[in-house]
């Protein structure tokens, strides 16, 4: 199969045609075919996009200014490879990037290369695409050939392709890409051939080896194509009938995926590979959604195959990183859990220290994708954003075009398959650089994370959309009240526990201001997660003691922390309080509140404590209201 | 498949080949008929018209195809098959 799976299909071909084709100027013309080049695309549907290009792009400059840069692509053939050249200038589009071809007359590349005045000197091609067949070798080594007879009829030809290579650079000053040789040779001894110098499928397999060294050396590209159809099948890139009919090695079928193939070269020379791996989380790096099945929960790891099917891509992606790949997250998720699954789960292949930027909020994932670009200082054209939800690949797609999103297969073995088979991170070098750029990138995303993140916290409170259901607690909340109470060991401030009697006592006295809290925000209602007790002190009737506050872990970070205060003071102003006192009172698990009342504007009060309790005041006339993105709903 | 909806086929494909809304093709139409429908654009069809229907012509009933109801009366053999 030569399908380019990755790609989504087409909803309507014809009319995306049409609808291109239609649009008043040339570089929205562009656009629209550019967007259309992006869809699964057969050998007609390739050619129908090449000929509409052909009537938008008739003006090269006029493309230029419309952002697609024009690259001039001589193609040099020992086989008819006319079929292929639409399909080259829609990989290109596909990439944003307009190619002009040139193809030789059918053999005769070294005499044009040899001959200043042939035409195509004149077309003064910035790349020059060498696709040959590999019949005149295989015809010049006999089957009895020895070792050393083979092996020299084998460099001849790779001497010969060098001083093609050569001229190519030095009298065009052009870019060589030279396309391996297809084993289209029937097997003599079968698997014995591998052990015949001579025979033809050992001829192929030592051109190749020896094509890869030269190139290597000489600075010119490799085209894959024998890689490629080993793995699509042999049958899916050679029809023998086409070459009988038309000297055509290359089959039209798989044109569109040759085309790819080519156009990912002459990208990556110019740069524009991508450098950025962002994953979604939930159902993509492991199975299950975290946030309901908790971090034991998820699956991932040995011992299962679906969970080894999502260790497979974290392992890919982990090998993507080591050759200079940046990795993110793009996740709708609680950040604190998501955290936890990376630094805690113990079959996480990847770990925190390898994601050089985490977004893992409720904001929606466009966003945050433009974010992630920002924090790393990379183009959003440089991210490929992975996503097991087909709505939210559409809606990414949609809104930036320019962010590669492959389609996913249902099942989750096979998506290391499909970010592969994309070539999104074509390369033509493989540097020292590369191999510290991710450790760069992450240093300068630690950098930026404290004006990032406080960016991203605005917008994605923002994003919230939180309202706030408040009063005293009564009769009704008491049950919840006291679970809450009971319950809570992060956000809280004394750890005093009281029973149902005991709170109830409490609330029935008037003296005291008790306050539930209960907060409610785009994703739903998230029912009483705070309550807060304060009682007048017997001798100052001025002053109000905070004996208990507690707040569920669900909603830290979220401001909560400073409506409730807001409103507690106004409470307690309105009962003629002049002063507030509170206790901090340290106990194992309540440490990520220790800071609570100086950031609420406290300050520490002066006379004995017990050990490990802090004891705290703010006057109410100097109580600065705390603005938050929280508006209070209705009082209960 | 009958003979049209195979005939409508084909001039889709090769309208859709040359970029060229105007081709009909009838039974009786020859390629020196259609303009531009060359060499190449001729096998480049019939590797469509394969894909499209799910069959291969032997090499030599492609030689043999003078018009286009022979090719029609060849794939509806293969397809009958």
């Amino acid at each position: 199969m030569t399908t380019m799976h990755w790609l989504p299909n087409p909803v309507d071909f014809r009319q995306s045609l049409k609808s291109a084709l239609e649009a008043d100027e040339t570089g929205e013309r562009l656009e629209k075919l550019a967007a259309v080049a992006q869809l699964r695309l057969g050998l007609v549907e390739t050619i129908q996009v090449d000929n509409a290009l052909k009537a938008v792009a008739r003006e090269a400059d006029a493309g230029i200014a419309a952002g697609f840069p024009l690259v001039r692509l001589a193609v040099l053939a020992s086989s008819t490879i006319d079929h292929l050249l639409p399909a080259i200038r829609v990989g290109a589009l596909r990439r944003r990037l307009l190619v002009e071809t040139y193809a030789g007359s059918f053999g005769q590349y070294r005499q044009e290369l040899m001959n200043p005045a042939s035409e195509l000197y004149a077309f003064k091609p910035e790349m020059i695409l060498f696709s040959l067949v590999s019949h005149e070798t295989i015809a010049g080594v006999p089957l009895t050939a020895s070792a050393e007879d083979a092996r020299a009829a084998v460099a001849a030809t790779i001497d010969d392709l060098r001083v093609l290579w050569r001229m190519s650079r030095e009298n065009l000053g052009a870019t060589v890409i030279q396309q391996t040789f297809l084993d289209v040779t029937e097997t003599l001894f079968g698997s014995y051939d591998r052990m015949v110098p001579g025979a033809p499928a050992r001829v192929v397999a030592d051109l190749n080896a020896q094509l890869a060294a030269a190139a290597a050396q000489e600075g010119a590209l490799l085209l894959d194509v024998t890689r490629s159809s080993a793995r699509d099948g042999i049958d899916a890139w050679f029809d023998v009938a086409r070459w009988l009919q038309g000297k055509i090695e290359i089959a039209p079928r798989a044109a569109p995926i040759y085309g790819d193939l080519v156009a990912r070269l002459i990208a990556a020379r110019r740069g524009q590979s991508k450098k950025c791996l962002v994953l979604d989380l939930d159902d993509t790096l492991w199975g299950g959604v975290i946030g309901d099945v908790g971090l034991e929960g998820i699956v991932l790891g040995e011992g299962s195959a679906a969970g080894e099917a999502h260790l497979a891509l974290q392992r890919y992606a982990r090998a993507l990183k080591s050759r200079g790949i940046i990795l993110a997250v793009c996740s709708k998720n609680e950040a604190a859990i998501a955290e936890a699954a990376f630094r805690e789960h113990p079959e996480m292949l990847l770990k925190r220290a390898d994601i050089s930027a985490f977004m893992v909020n409720w904001t929606d994932k466009a966003q945050n994708l433009s974010a992630i670009a920002e924090q790393l200082n990379i183009g959003l054209d440089s991210l490929v954003f992975v996503d097991d939800n087909p709505a939210e690949r559409a809606r990414v797609r949609a809104s930036l075009p320019m962010v590669a999103v492959p389609e996913l297969p249902d099942d989750p073995a096979h998506y290391v398959r499909s970010i592969a088979d994309a070539g999104y991170f074509e390369a033509v070098s493989f540097t020292a650089e590369d191999r510290q750029r991710v450790e760069q990138y992450a240093a300068n995303a630690e950098r930026q994370s404290l004006r990032s993140s406080l960016e991203s916290m605005d917008d994605f409170l923002r994003g919230l959309d939180m309202s706030l259901v408040f009063g005293p607690v009564t009769a009704v909340e008491l049950a919840r009240a006291t679970q809450l109470i009971n319950k809570t060991n992060q956000f809280n401030t004394t750890t005093r526990r009281y029973t149902a009697e005991e709170l109830s006592t409490l609330i029935d006295d008037p003296e005291n201001i008790t306050l539930q809290f209960r907060l409610i925000d785009r994703f739903g209602d998230n029912g009483i997660v705070s309550v807060l007790i304060l009682c007048r002190d017997q001798q100052d009737p001025g002053l109000f003691e905070l004996v208990s506050w507690v707040m569920s872990c669900r909603v830290f970070g979220r401001q909560l922390e400073y409506e409730a205060m807001n409103i507690a003071v106004e409470s307690a102003r309105a009962r003629g309080a002049r002063t507030l006192h509170a206790d901090f009172i340290a106990t194992a698990r309540n440490a990520v509140i220790k800071e609570l009342f100086s950031k609420l504007g406290f300050v520490r009060r002066p006379g004995p404590a017990p050990e490990g309790t802090t004891r705290w005041a703010v006057d109410l006339a100097d109580y600065a209201v705390q603005p938050t993105y929280i508006r209070r709903g209705a009082q209960t | 498949m009958t003979d049209d909806e195979i005939l409508a086929m084909f001039s889709r494909t090769l309208r859709d080949l040359l970029g060229d809304d105007s081709i009909v093709l009838g039974m009786d139409t020859r390629r020196s008929d259609v303009p531009n429908w060359d060499s190449f654009t001729f096998v480049t069809f019939i590797a469509a018209i394969e894909m499209e229907l799910g069959i291969r012509f032997r090499v030599a009933a492609v030689e043999s195809f003078a018009t286009v109801g022979d090719i029609v009366a060849e794939s509806r053999t293969l397809l009958g098959k």
